[in-house]
């Protein structure tokens, strides 16, 4: 069977799944559209938060993101893995407590204030769009490189397959294919992974063997490692870094983003109690975990297997010849992701730092610059063909991408249409809408969710690449605060937290646009985006973290200064506070 | 109703002290541990290199989901304790 036939049946197969469940989970009421009828066990639902959470760029961005960066790129393993321990401790109890349908919704009940809670819908759906369209470009682009199609037919048949459970199901239909999908996705990327460390370490378990002995060379993997990189002018793999607040405050914008992402905390709306909403988040963490444990092993062995590749017999050695190049360079060289350039003529690749003070090493090995370009997000695809391993395995690498991809913009599709439908229409535009009336709507909007994703995926806007400063600072300037102080303080009130939340919406905005372009349009930047430029060396995409203390504090210190919310809405805090009496997720 | 006020503020305060604990923990391992005392830390080898390296890639994740179950099973028993189950 030809890879492509291999690749189809896998891809097929699992397609075929996802539907036949959307099928026999048909949402009948909006409790079913909106959070699955209620009634998740925590293991399901903390599977089904793993893969909501776990999107294209966790599946292939992130271990070639940290292959590049190495320790200093740490900060996006504890950074998306630490909001979980926010989430479960200060949000996911009380908003589940709380048991309406969105966020916006609780937003809105808790200050008393329409202004609220469209401020956190247009918050919400500017956060959720952007992410969406980084998906659908992934799954865009795992189509066209397995399965020979053109990327903007491969996004029709990811949207369609989306829309049919989705549309269909709901939460409920997108609940229990996201549970088919974390397992498809987690074996794809865990299979490669325990070969590549059998491997290079002898150890079949990744995590153990990034800290285990390189076999052939008998040093610690981690040792070796930097001895080639280093001899070819890169940084120590594990170099400390020098920019500290920079690292904590980055690693902080993506910890209370994560946990600010209104996609991942109505997934906590499924379970039946309380109790289920704290252990559903330490499942959830669990289930990530195997992911985000396997990922810095595969990030440093890929980087070690791809320097032995281009130099078989050592960093201070001739490099491979173009003509000897293994088979997986040609094929990745075709989609343009591997690009070669003889500089100096001699027909080998010369991979390598290409820096001022690796200059003079270079010109006495006769080198002209650095050959080979290799993209990052080629590592976690091309790892089963780096690694020699069947043609299975690179079937599976296919349909566990496209799993990644899907099954979060699944989730933030239903984050998208419950916004429109419940907390738009039903909330303040027809409050007198039927049960049979919101259903539609919330399909309908769902299905123009889709629409506009699939073409913004075809047709990705020049911010797309931006996704990560814009989603996570706004979830973590606008929404995390405005949840956290809902819970934790009686005395906050409507005027704080609209105040709180703009201010640190319009602060964080203002500085990422300041450096990335006003709406990321090129050029309009004030500000180029060197770190020299930075105030106190703070990046935009770490400003998150800054927004959200001004919105505590200005939230504060406005609430201080005007009136104490009246009394049921501090009754109303008492009763997300304490679990009993909580019932299931009930329609207003 | 005043004992029932007084429990549940009880039990709020027992919740919040529990919640800080985690929280110590959590910016203790991650970024103690793994970034601002990794330079102190870096006397201590682990596998090929040094003891903040493992808490950033590693250690850090694994003491979350350690985080976290203790938290759930800890409130659940306070959530009895009180009688504010459900």
């Amino acid at each position: 069977m030809s890879q492509f036939a291999i690749n189809l049946l896998f891809v097929g197969a699992s397609f075929a799944l996802y539907i036949g469940i959307a099928i026999w989970a048909k949402a009948g009421s909006t409790k079913d559209f909106y959070v699955a009828g209620g009634g998740v066990h925590p293991i399901t639902n903390g599977m089904a938060i793993g893969a909501d959470w776990m999107s294209a760029a966790s599946f292939i961005s992130m271990a070639g993101l940290i292959a590049a960066g190495g320790y200093a790129n740490s900060t996006f393993l504890m950074g998306w893995t630490g909001g979980y321990v926010l989430l479960a401790t200060l949000l996911a109890p009380y908003l589940r407590k709380f048991g309406k349908f969105t966020v916006p919704e609780f937003i809105g009940d808790r200050f008393y204030s329409k202004q609220a809670r469209l401020v956190a819908v247009i918050c919400l759906i500017v956060a959720s769009v952007t992410y969406v369209i980084g998906q659908m470009a992934g799954a865009g682009v795992a189509f066209s490189r397995f399965l020979e199609v053109d990327a903007t037919m491969g996004l029709i048949i990811a949207a369609v397959v989306v829309f049919v459970y989705a549309v269909l199901g709901g939460m409920k239909g997108i609940t229990y294919t996201q549970v088919a999908q974390y397992i498809v996705l987690i074996i794809a990327y865990t299979i490669p992974a325990v070969f590549i460390s059998l491997e290079l370490t002898g150890n079949p378990l990744p995590p153990l063997g990034l800290f285990s002995t390189h076999s052939e060379s008998g040093v610690p993997l981690l040792t070796k490692l930097n001895q080639v990189i280093t001899d070819l002018g890169f940084n120590e793999y594990t170099a400390d870094v020098d920019n500290k607040l920079n690292m904590v405050l980055f690693t902080l914008s993506l910890m209370i983003g994560t946990a600010g992402l209104p996609h991942v905390i109505i997934r906590f709306f499924t379970v039946p109690k309380v109790a289920d909403a704290r252990w559903s988040a330490g499942w959830a963490l669990v289930f990530i975990g195997l992911l985000y444990l396997t990922a810095p092993a595969v990030a440093s062995m890929a980087r070690l297997n791809l320097m032995t590749t281009i130099y078989p017999d050592g960093p201070t050695a001739e490099a491979i010849q173009y003509e000897e190049r293994p088979n997986w360079v040609r094929e990745w060289e075709v989609t343009g992701l591997i690009q070669y350039e003889d500089k100096n003529g001699d027909g080998r690749i010369q991979l390598y730092n290409d820096t001022e003070a690796f200059a003079p090493t270079a010109e006495a090995r006769g080198w002209e610059g650095n050959e080979l370009t290799v993209n990052r997000d080629i590592l976690v695809l091309a790892n089963p063909e780096i690694a020699n391993l069947p043609g299975w395995v690179i079937g599976l690498i296919a349909a566990g991408g496209l799993a990644a991809a899907l099954s979060t913009a699944a989730g933030l599709l239903l984050a998208i249409s419950s916004a429109i439908s419940h907390d738009l229409i039903k909330g303040s535009i027809n409050p007198s809408i039927s049960e049979k009336g919101e259903l539609l709507a919330a399909r309908i909007s769902m299905s123009v969710a889709i629409i506009v994703a699939t073409y913004l995926g075809a047709n990705p806007p020049g911010f797309a690449a931006q996704v990560v400063a814009l989603a996570f600072g706004i979830a973590a300037a606008s929404l995390f605060p405005a949840l956290m102080m809902g819970i934790f303080s009686k005395r906050v009130n409507n005027k704080g937290a609209v105040a709180g939340m703009l201010s640190g919406l319009i602060f964080t905005l203002v500085y990422i646009f300041v450096y990335k372009g006003w709406l990321f349009i090129p050029g309009t930047n004030n500000l180029a985006d060197i770190p020299e430029n930075w105030v106190l060396g703070i990046s935009p995409l770490s400003i998150g973290a800054v927004g959200a203390i001004i919105n505590f504090a200005v939230a504060f210190l406005v609430s201080m200064a005007t009136e104490e919310p009246p009394q049921e809405i501090q009754d109303l805090v008492d009763s997300v506070r304490y679990p009993k009496g909580a019932g299931g997720a009930i329609n207003h | 109703m005043a004992d029932d006020k007084s429990n549940a503020a009880a039990y709020w305060k027992a919740n919040v002290r529990l919640i800080t604990g985690c929280l110590i923990v959590w910016a203790l391992v991650s970024y103690g541990f793994a970034i601002l005392l990794r330079p102190l830390l870096s006397g201590i080898p682990v596998g090929g290199t040094d003891l903040g390296f493992w808490f950033a890639q590693q250690g850090s994740i694994l003491t979350f989901i350690g985080i976290i179950f203790f938290y759930a099973w800890k409130m659940n028993r306070l959530d009895k304790k009180f009688g504010l189950e459900e």
